[in-house]
C-alpha cells in the first residue's frame, strides 16, 4: 500500500500513546517514502514502552517533518525515493509489522545491490536531522563505570590498552571496599539528580542491592526468562519448515509476559529486558555479551546520566546447540576469557558514551575488581598518563568528575 | 566524532596495512608494471599446476590481524607466510556480507544473491566447473572442504551450462564425524555449527556415502578417524586434518578450504573471536607446510589466503564492533589477500584495490581455463 493511503484506523493495533502520536501526525507520515516510513513506524509502535529520552527524540523528529517546506522534502527524502522496492514489499503489512518489513527491506537492499545507496541516504538523513534538531544536552555531566575481572585470581593480560590514550591509568589503587564505593556513588548521584531511567546498574552476574532511584538489571535475575526463551527458540526451530526468518518473526512478537518479565509494574524496563534477550546476539548464553550489550542499549536508548556495568565470568565455550539448550545446573566458567571480553566491553562502553551529547563533559572509570588497576577519562583527566601514587576509588572519582 | 567516507577509509585501511607490513616484515611496495609471465618463468607446466584456496573466515578485522595491535594474533602469517607472499592490501567485497553467499561469490567470481541461509547452489558457474569442463578433469581433481552443513551446495552451480556432477566434490568434516560417532558427546566441541543461526544449518543426507568416502578415498578407518578427532579442539582443526588426508590420498589439483571458527564472534565474546583468529593463523601455516611436504604439491602449488570479508568497525554506531558484519561499512567490506608459491613474487605488497571476484579469473589464467562468466578481472601481478 502506498504511504499516501494511510488512514487513522489503520493504527488501531498500536498501543494507545503510539496511536495518538501517529494519528496526530498522519499528514506528515503520508508523504514519507515507503523505503523510509516503516523504519520510523518500527520506533513509533514502541512509543508507549520507550524511555523518556527516546520519546523526546522521536517527538522532535516527527515535529521536524511538519516544519519542512515542500521544497525541502526532495532534499531530505529524494535519495530514499530512488530506492526501488519489490512488489512483495509494497504489498507487505508494513503498518502493523514494521520491524518485519525492515528485515525484509534489508535483505532486498543487499540482494539488489542498493545497500550502499540506502546507507548513504540514511547517513545523510541522520546528519541533516542532527543539524536541524540537535539532540538535547544532559542537565548533568554523564558518568559510566565499568567493573571487570570478577573471579580472576591473577592475570598478565594488558588491560585497558584501547582506553589508555584517552585517560589516566592508576596502577596503585586500594581495592578495599571498591565495589561498595562505586555502588554508593551511583546511588548518591541518583538521589542528588533524580531522573526516571537516568541512572543504571547492569550486573553480568548476581546483582548487589540496588537503590530505588536506579534502574537495575542482572544476568542472574533473568535466568528463568533466559531459559524460557531458549526453550521457545528450540521448540520453534524444531517445527517443520522453520527457518531464521520465522524465528525472528516469533521473537519479535514476544511480550514480556511470555517470559514472565513483568517487572513490578515497570512495563518499560520489562520491555527493555525482553529486547536484550530476544533481539541480542549471544546475550542468552554469555554473561559478558549480556553485560556489554545491555550497557550499549542502555546508553543508546535511555541516554543515562550514570551507568555502572559489572562484568562477571561467562560460561566456557561449549557446542553452540548445547549452549542454546536450557542451561545445565552447573557450567564451567572461563574467568580469563571473560576478562578479555570485559576489557573490550569497557572500551565499547566508553565509545558508546562518547556518542551521546555532552561527551566533552562526560567521565568514565574502569576498574579491575579487587585489584589495584583502574583507568579514568574525563575533561579534567590528563590523557595518556600513568599514576603509581596510592589512591582509592573515591579519590579517583573525585579527580575525574 | 570524525566521519570517514567509505573511499577514504578504504584507502586508509590499505595504507595502514601496507605501512605496517613494510615496517614489520621488510616488504617492498609492488608495482603492476613488473614484467609478466611469472608463471611461465616458473617452469611448471600448466597441466601440473595446483591451486589451494583458504578462506580466512568467517570474517576478521584489521584491528585483530594486520593493524599493529593485531599482529600478536597472526604470528605465523606475519613471520612465515607474508615474507614469502605477494600481499594485496585492499581487496573489496562489494556483495552480500553473509558467509555462504560471500564464499559462493568468491568461488564464482560473481556477486551472488542467493539466500545465505538456504541450501541453494550458486547461480553462476563455479571455479570448479570451469576447471573441470575446460580441462576435462575428473571429479576427484576438485574438492571443497567446508565446516558447515550450509556449504554443502557450494561445489557446483545451478547454471544451465554446468551444474550437477560437473563441479567439486564437497567434504563436510563435521558431517563425516557425526556419521562416524553417531552423536557421541565426546566430539561435541568439533561439531559447532553456524554461529549466526545454529539451529538452522540445512540438513544434508548420505551418511553411508560419507563413511564410504572415509574408507575408500581417505584410507581412514572410522576408528582411526574418531581417535584422531579426539585430539583436536575445533571444527577448523578437523577440516585441516581432513585436508591433509585428502592431499595425501587424492591430491586434487584444485582444493578449496573454508575456515569458520572465527565466526564465534557473533556470540559477542571477544576472547573467543581472537582465539579463532589465532587458530586460523596456525592452521594456515599447517596447510602451507603440508603443501611443501607433499610430493604431489611441493614446488607446483599456489596458495591463496583471503577472508571472505571483514567485520563492522568500532567507529560505526550502527553496528557493535567486531560482533557482526551487518553495517556494510568499509571495514566490513575491505580485506586482504596473500598468494604464495612458485612464480609468485615474494615479500611484495600491492595496494591497488582488487575485487573479491578477481580471484576466479586469475586462478583460471594460472591453470589454463576460462572463467567466462566471472565479473572479475585478472590480477596481472600474479601472472
Amino acid at each position: 500500500m502506498p504511504t499516501r493511503e494511510l488512514k487513522p484506523d489503520q493504527f488501531n493495533g498500536y498501543p494507545p500513546e503510539a496511536r495518538k502520536l501517529a494519528i496526530a501526525n498522519l499528514r506528515a507520515l503520508q508523504v514519507l517514502p515507503l523505503s523510509f516510513l516503516p523504519s520510523l513506524l518500527r520506533e513509533l509502535v514502541e512509543y508507549d514502552y520507550k524511555f523518556p529520552a527516546e520519546r523526546t527524540s522521536l517527538e522532535r523528529e516527527i515535529s521536524n517533518f511538519n516544519s519542512l517546506a515542500p521544497e525541502q522534502w526532495k532534499e531530505w527524502f529524494g535519495a530514499f525515493e530512488k530506492i526501488q522496492l519489490s512488489a512483495s514489499l509494497e504489498k507487505f503489512d508494513w503498518i502493523n509489522q514494521p520491524a518485519q518489513f525492515v528485515e525484509q527491506l534489508s535483505a532486498h537492499l543487499w540482494t539488489t545491490h542498493q545497500q550502499d545507496d540506502f546507507r548513504r541516504a540514511a547517513t545523510e538523513y541522520g546528519n541533516r536531522l542532527h543539524a536541524a534538531v540537535p539532540p538535547l544536552e544532559p542537565f548533568f555531566p554523564r558518568l559510566s563505570i565499568v567493573v571487570v575481572g570478577q573471579g580472576v585470581s591473577a592475570s598478565e593480560y594488558p588491560l585497558f590498552r584501547k582506553l589508555r590514550p584517552h585517560g589516566a591509568l592508576y596502577t596503585n589503587v586500594n581495592p578495599e571496599g571498591g565495589l561498595d564505593t562505586l555502588l554508593e556513588f551511583v546511588a548518591s548521584r541518583a538521589k542528588a539528580h533524580p531522573a526516571k531511567y537516568g541512572h543504571w546498574y547492569v550486573d553480568g552476574g548476581q546483582e548487589n542491592p540496588c537503590d530505588s532511584g536506579v534502574a537495575c538489571i542482572s544476568y542472574r535475575k533473568l535466568e528463568p526468562a533466559r531459559n524460557q526463551l531458549l526453550a521457545r527458540i528450540r521448540k520453534q526451530s524444531e517445527m517443520p519448515g522453520s527457518g531464521p526468518e520465522n524465528l525472528r518473526t516469533v521473537m519479535s512478537a514476544l511480550r514480556p509476559a511470555d517470559l514472565h518479565l513483568e517487572h513490578s509494574g515497570d512495563a518499560v524496563l520489562a520491555r527493555f529486558e525482553l529486547k536484550l534477550l530476544a533481539e541480542g546476539s549471544g546475550t542468552q548464553i554469555f554473561s559478558t555479551t549480556f553485560a556489554q550489550w545491555a550497557a550499549r542499549e542502555a546508553l543508546r536508548r535511555a541516554q543515562p546520566l550514570t551507568l555502572l556495568v559489572r562484568f562477571a565470568p561467562r560460561q566456557r565455550q561449549r557446542p553452540m546447540n548445547e549452549m542454546l539448550s536450557v542451561a545445565k545446573e552447573t557450567v564451567e566458567l572461563d574467568p580469563a576469557g571473560s576478562l578479555v571480553d570485559a576489557d573490550l566491553g569497557a572500551y565499547y562502553t566508553w565509545l558508546n558514551q562518547q556518542r551521546l551529547t555532552g561527551a566533552g563533559q562526560s567521565s568514565f572509570l574502569a576498574w579491575f575488581e579487587g585489584r589495584n588497576i583502574a583507568i579514568a577519562t574525563g575533561p579534567a583527566v590528563p590523557r595518556g598518563t600513568v599514576s603509581s601514587s596510592p589512591a582509592d576509588l573515591r579519590q579517583i572519582l573525585s579527580w575525574t568528575i | 566524532m570524525t566521519r570517514f567516507s567509505p573511499n577514504t577509509l578504504d584507502r586508509g585501511l590499505s595504507w595502514s596495512r601496507r605501512e605496517f607490513l613494510r615496517d614489520a616484515a621488510g616488504l617492498v611496495l609492488g608495482s603492476s608494471l613488473f614484467s609478466s609471465s611469472l608463471w611461465a618463468r616458473s617452469g611448471i607446466l600448466q597441466k601440473d599446476r595446483k591451486v589451494v584456496v583458504i578462506t580466512f573466515g568467517g570474517g576478521a578485522r584489521d584491528q585483530e590481524t594486520f593493524a599493529p595491535e593485531g599482529q600478536e594474533n597472526i604470528p605465523n602469517l606475519m613471520r612465515e607466510l607474508i615474507p614469502q607472499s605477494s600481499f594485496f592490501a585492499q581487496v573489496v567485497n562489494r556483495g552480500i556480507l553473509g558467509h555462504y553467499v560471500a564464499t559462493a561469490s568468491l568461488a564464482t567470481g560473481v556477486y551472488e544473491t542467493i539466500n545465505n541461509f538456504a541450501s541453494l547452489p550458486p547461480e553462476s558457474p563455479t571455479v570448479f566447473e570451469y576447471f573441470r569442463k575446460d580441462l576435462r578433469r575428473p571429479s576427484s581433481d576438485a574438492w571443497v572442504v567446508a565446516p558447515s552443513n550450509g556449504f554443502n551446495r557450494i561445489g557446483e552451480s545451478s547454471h544451465r551450462l554446468y551444474g550437477p556432477g560437473q563441479g567439486a566434490r564437497v567434504i563436510l568434516p563435521k558431517h563425516l564425524l557425526t556419521a562416524a560417532t553417531k552423536g557421541t558427546a565426546d566430539y561435541d566441541h568439533l561439531l559447532r555449527d553456524n554461529y549466526e543461526t545454529p539451529f538452522f544449518a540445512p540438513e544434508v543426507v548420505g551418511n553411508e556415502f560419507e563413511l564410504e568416502q572415509l574408507r575408500s578415498l581417505l584410507k581412514l578407518s572410522v576408528d582411526d578417524f574418531k581417535t584422531h578427532a579426539l585430539t583436536l579442539s575445533s571444527p577448523d582443526e578437523l577440516s585441516v586434518y581432513i585436508v591433509r588426508r585428502l592431499m595425501r590420498q587424492a591430491a586434487p589439483s584444485l582444493l578449496w578450504i573454508t575456515m569458520h571458527d572465527i565466526d564465534i564472534a557473533h556470540a559477542g565474546a571477544y576472547s573467543l573471536y581472537v582465539d579463532g583468529i589465532r587458530r586460523t593463523d596456525r592452521l594456515c601455516l599447517d596447510v602451507w607446510k603440508a603443501i611443501q611436504s607433499e610430493p604431489e604439491y611441493a614446488g607446483k602449488t599456489t596458495l591463496f589466503i583471503l577472508p571472505d570479508f571483514g567485520r563492522d568497525s568500532d567507529e560505526d554506531s550502527a553496528g557493535n564492533g567486531f560482533q557482526h558484519h551487518r553495517t556494510g561499512d568499509a571495514m566490513s567490506r575491505t580485506t586482504w589477500m596473500m598468494a604464495l608459491g612458485p612464480g609468485i613474487r615474494e615479500g611484495v605488497v600491492y595496494d591497488r584495490p582488487l575485487d573479491s571476484t578477481d580471484l576466479v579469473p586469475t586462478i583460471g589464467s594460472m591453470m589454463g581455463f576460462s572463467a567466462s562468466q566471472s565479473q572479475g578481472k585478472l590480477i596481472q601481478e600474479l601472472l
